[in-house]
């Protein structure tokens, strides 16, 4: 399991790649998220990211026969189509690995403490966070 | 009881500060506690941290409910529902 919250953009597939080399593993589904249309600047509470990003792979174990993940969150500054948000998760049907993936995805959106602020023509503002990915999360519940 | 809390994103910036050693009055021992001591400042302090709705709190970086326990050196943080991913 990998994770981290890193200025750098990430190779995904150097991160396939560096996946442990089970034999076990039959499946591996992976979602990069990237940035639209505008520039923007993304800020994380240190210390705290790192650790809802581990309590989420920890759930996500607890719910999936999961083998390896791996969750690569980027900060700072970043422009249109710049990946953002990367994970990876190996298993041994696809089953565990599509669902894995996605619930990771919405419990990431809903838990871990980051926030946009966006380059607007108008200036710069801050995301709002969406009712859609609140529902997204509640759906796994 | 001294207690360390952290400012970040909108609620930072509505505040001009992102961390604050805070010594708690007698009495205050949860988050609800502390947020109506720092409302009582007035100004961008009563209107960042009053609207229950757009605020976050973490306790020792775990996310937390306004009726959430602190203690002593703990750390506690106010911040807007966040929007990763």
């Amino acid at each position: 399991m990998k994770i981290s919250v890193q200025r750098e953009e990430f190779d995904l597939s150097r991160e396939v790649k560096a996946l442990s080399g089970n034999p076990k593993i039959g499946a591996v589904a992976s979602f990069i998220g990237q940035v639209r249309d505008v520039a923007m600047t993304l800020e994380h509470y240190p210390g705290m990211t790192e650790k809802a990003l581990a309590a989420i792979v920890e759930q996500a174990k607890s719910r999936w026969q999961l083998i390896d993940c791996t969750v690569i969150h980027r900060f700072g500054e970043l422009k249109p189509t710049d990946p953002i948000v990367l994970v990876v998760v190996a298993s041994a049907h696809r089953g565990d690995a599509f669902a894995a993936c996605e619930f990771l995805m919405d419990y990431l959106k809903t838990q871990a403490p980051f926030w946009k602020k966006e380059q607007t023509p108008d200036g710069a503002r801050w995301v709002e966070a969406k009712a859609a990915d609140d529902q997204a999360a509640e759906r796994w519940k | 009881m001294k207690v360390k809390v952290l400012y970040f994103a909108s609620v930072r910036e509505k505040l001009g500060k992102d961390a604050e050693e805070i010594e708690l009055p007698a009495g205050v021992a949860t988050i609800a506690g502390l947020r109506s001591h720092l409302r009582a400042r007035g100004g961008a302090w009563a209107d960042a941290l009053g609207d229950s709705k757009l605020l976050r709190m973490a306790v020792n970086q775990d996310m937390a409910k306004n009726s959430a326990a602190i203690k002593a050196g703990d750390e506690v943080a106010f911040f807007p529902p966040v929007t990763g991913g």
